[in-house]
């Protein structure tokens, strides 16, 4: 006990009388063990065990108000065979990836514009944001009004334009569907993308660009050899997140078409809450789910090697 | 990991003046004004205008008179002559509106405070108590992040079903922090550790306990951050549907993007005045909090992307 005292003397006045209370309550990981207690209940109960769960359940034949034997490969038999699992894989691929590229490349040429010098600036930069603000599904339902087939605005304007001489079936004709759920998607995505890179940019030094300037560089120049290399980490990381959010999508789609016409706008995340919940085959639905993890484990292994290349370009490991 | 944990320090300074306005003028006095209209003004303007359409439309839709909705010869559908408040009061007094956007702001509310709770205190412990495998947790916080609710819903529901809150607001309350808490965490470890280490040492000899450090001392340092970090995940929640549609079946009980989307689709072809006062009003509370607190809710998005 004497060592003790000389050694750690703030402990050492209960040390004798409640040593292991005391131990719990000054202890650096016991401590910290009591700080992460409520963040790591909630992580653990609602989202680690149902991921686990998830796993398993898509295993079994549990369907609502029955619980489950285990079947093995069954479900992913049944979905391997099964044609409107696979067009939802292609809608779901084809979706994210167009979807992204456009977003990167709109809200990327849109970062630049916002970070140009022009008046009302800080406003400017605040409204746009708000599409993001807005919950998506209120959004997606202005936009169901806008491509309504009888009293579609768009299709209003065409007509008057002389573009075209009927309405566009917007929400019931495969392809229209697909780009109609598509631009609704770009549409709520590109402000994010473009507030994000927006930050990046701000961090790239304006000397960079005087001196290229000096040196005679183009705008292309400019942009190619100092914008874009130094954006590339925040690239990556944005991307990421909008690819892994695209993929996952549920609710704009759902709002919209519900996977219709004929399942030509069905995402997985759709595919899996109408096969689990509404059918309630929730062990279906389960398998359809866990079937996504292997494409947003990809998204973010390429995003970690992206991060990874950045390190190695600018050569150091802290800052 | 560290290298994510770097760049957030950075990121989170950048987002800070994303919203303040710089008036320095750059290199933009060698461009003429024409080229600077064609480059710069006309395709800002055209996004601009793309941008802010649907809520235009939105709100144009909820004030218009039925008859102005559905003839579109005899009035230019770009323009309401007559507005009307009908659709707004009949959402107000006839539907359950004002019930579903209470349940809306009582979960929101709820959710986001037991999250921020709990983030500040698994914040500080990462960021300071730098415990045995804090490291790791880190990192592990920030995967959680990355697990979308779509692969989680099914499993939730029985897991909600078999503690018995199927169709109960508590049910959301529990869930959301998984969506608030790996992202609040990390933002906050981002404004935790800008705060010097010597106020806590000072603290420390003084005779604190660990959590007087943190209630008087650093917990008032990060308000920026957690006003932030609150505001973002209110947002969150008051958007969140996938769980709220699967976890909540009565009427009285919904939250207000399950119940627009499943109250209000009737054959009707009138319904849309009413549909789009339901998105008016449910979409107002948001931007209203936005416009006051934009420089927060932009550090908040662009820190928690980069954290």
């Amino acid at each position: 006990m004497t060592t003790i005292q000389t050694s750690m003397p703030a402990r050492a006045v209960h040390a004798d009388t409640r040593p292991l209370w005391d131990r719990l309550r000054t202890n650096r990981n016991w401590l910290a063990l009591w700080f992460m207690l409520p963040a790591a209940a909630f992580l653990i109960l609602f989202l680690a065990y149902p991921l686990g769960l998830g796993i398993w359940m898509s295993f079994t034949d549990e369907r609502i108000g029955r619980t489950g034997v285990f079947v093995g490969l069954e479900n992913y038999e049944w979905l391997w065979s099964d044609s409107i699992f696979w067009l939802s894989v292609f809608n779901t691929l084809l979706y994210t990836i167009i979807a992204s590229a456009i977003k990167f490349a709109i809200g990327l040429y849109l970062a630049l514009l916002l970070n140009r010098h022009m008046p009302f600036k800080a406003m400017i930069r605040a409204i746009v944001l708000i599409p993001f603000i807005v919950p998506t599904v209120l959004s997606a339902i202005a936009f169901w009004w806008i491509y309504d087939a009888q009293f579609s605005i768009i299709s209003w304007s065409l007509i008057k334009l002389g573009l075209i001489t009927q309405n566009i079936n917007f929400l019931g004709d495969t392809d229209w569907a697909r780009a109609s759920v598509i631009f609704a998607n770009i549409w709520r995505g590109v402000p994010f993308v473009a507030i994000t890179l927006l930050a990046g940019l701000q961090t790239v030094s304006p000397s960079l660009y005087e001196a290229a300037t000096l040196d005679g560089a183009t705008d292309w120049q400019r942009f190619r050899y100092i914008t874009y290399p130094l954006l590339t980490p925040i690239i990556a990381v944005v991307m990421t997140f909008s690819v892994l959010f695209t993929f996952t999508d549920f609710q704009l789609v759902w709002a919209l078409t519900r996977g219709g016409p004929v399942n030509a706008t069905h995402l997985m995340a759709t595919l899996s809450y109408q096969r689990g919940i509404l059918s309630g085959r929730l062990g279906e639905g389960a398998a359809i789910a866990t079937a996504m993890i292997p494409f947003l484990l990809a998204a973010i292994a390429i995003s970690w090697f992206g991060m990874q290349r950045r390190k190695w370009q600018q050569g150091s490991d802290n800052d | 990991m560290i290298d994510t944990a770097l760049q957030a320090k950075t990121v989170v300074k950048a987002a800070a003046s994303v919203a303040k306005s710089d008036e320095s003028e750059g290199m933009s006095y060698l461009e003429s004004l024409p080229r600077r209209l064609v480059t710069l003004y006309l395709p800002l303007f055209i996004i601009l205008v793309v941008l802010l359409f649907p809520f235009y439309w939105m709100g144009l839709t909820a004030i218009k008179p039925d008859e102005q909705l559905i003839d579109m010869e005899t009035y230019n559908p770009f323009w309401v002559i007559h507005p009307t408040f009908k659709h707004i009061s009949k959402l107000l007094f006839e539907t359950q509106y004002p019930q579903w956007l209470w349940n809306t702001m009582y979960v929101a509310a709820c959710a986001t405070t037991l999250s921020i709770i709990a983030s500040v205190l698994a914040a500080y412990a990462i960021v300071r108590l730098r415990f045995r495998g804090g490291e790791a947790v880190g990192v592990l916080i920030f995967f959680a992040y990355l697990v979308p609710p779509s692969i989680l819903f099914i499993p939730l529901a029985s897991v909600i079903q078999a503690y018995g809150l199927f169709d109960s607001p508590l049910s959301l309350i529990l869930v959301y922090p998984t969506l608030l808490i790996p992202f609040s965490t990390w933002l906050l470890m981002g404004y935790f550790k800008t705060i010097p280490f010597e106020l806590e040492e000072c603290a420390l000899i003084d005779g604190a306990s660990r959590w007087q450090i943190l209630t008087r001392i650093v917990v008032p340092l990060a308000v920026p951050g957690l006003i932030s970090a609150f505001i973002f995940s209110f947002t969150l929640c008051w958007n969140e549907f996938i769980y709220a549609l699967t976890f909540l079946q009565s009427t009285p009980n919904k939250t207000v993007p399950v119940a627009i989307v499943n109250e209000f689709v009737d054959g009707d072809i009138y319904k849309w005045g009413s549909l789009m006062a339901g998105a008016l009003v449910g979409s107002l509370p948001l931007v209203i909090l936005y416009a006051f607190f934009v420089e927060h809710y932009v550090s908040a998005m662009t820190g928690a992307v980069k954290e």
